[in-house]
């Protein structure tokens, strides 16, 4: 595991960005792929907010390689809320693996996002996945 | 007695229970109104592990976290 860092509101995306450029472009990885994440400004929200419950997000992240970087709290439209980056000496291995790790956080990570409209945070239920073995108690 | 946790959305407090497997927290649980509904689709982690089986025996002091639909990023 590289490492995982939370962030209270928007990222700092040219900072973090290129803080990790910088660290890894002498480790002749061929291939540097990030992801960020930004908020889109649809369904009149004015951004989304976020909980997270860090013991089972750690569990979670100590499965993968990569780095990435996530926010709780409150991230306006427009800001960035998520970062991932795969380093690797192959750009197919590195590709494959971003899509495979973006698609797994966003499904397994317990992370949950809400709606900020009009000062309200509602639940984003309809964009919501349950987690594996969910329904255990139905 | 047995901790119990509502992450994210639901909206409760935390419970002590005094129960020895999960079977027992369903029979709590279904009859609670503002936890029942989210039963069938809530996965759930015993002392921070996610768990996929009803019949593991709990002892005093662990924690059970309820967790629902989740949408990182």
């Amino acid at each position: 595991m590289e490492n995982l860092e939370l962030f209270e509101g928007s990222l700092e995306v040219e900072k973090i960005t290129n803080g990790w450029y910088d660290k890894y472009k002498n480790s002749n990885y061929g291939a540097i792929i990030t992801f960020i994440g930004v908020v889109r400004d649809e369904n009149k929200i004015d951004g989304l907010s976020f909980d997270i419950y860090e013991p089972i997000l750690n569990n979670w992240f100590n499965s993968w390689q990569e780095k990435a970087k996530d926010s709780r709290g409150d991230v306006f439209n427009h800001e960035s809320s998520y970062i991932a980056a795969v380093c690797s000496p192959k750009r197919r291995i590195a590709l494959e693996l971003i899509d495979e790790f973006v698609e797994d956080f966003k499904a397994q990570a317990p992370i949950w996002k809400y709606d900020i409209i009009n000062g309200d945070r509602i639940y984003a239920e309809d964009r919501s996945t349950a987690i594996k073995g969910y329904g255990l108690l139905s | 007695m047995i901790d119990v946790e509502f992450l994210g959305p639901i909206n409760k407090e935390p419970m002590k229970v005094d129960i020895s497997n999960l079977s027992q927290l369903r029979e709590i649980l279904k009859n609670d109104d503002e936890v029942s509904t989210w039963l069938d689709t809530c996965a759930v982690a015993i002392n921070d592990t996610l768990v996929s089986k009803k019949d593991i025996e709990l002892s005093s002091g662990d924690k059970i976290s309820l967790l629902p639909p989740v949408c990182g990023g």
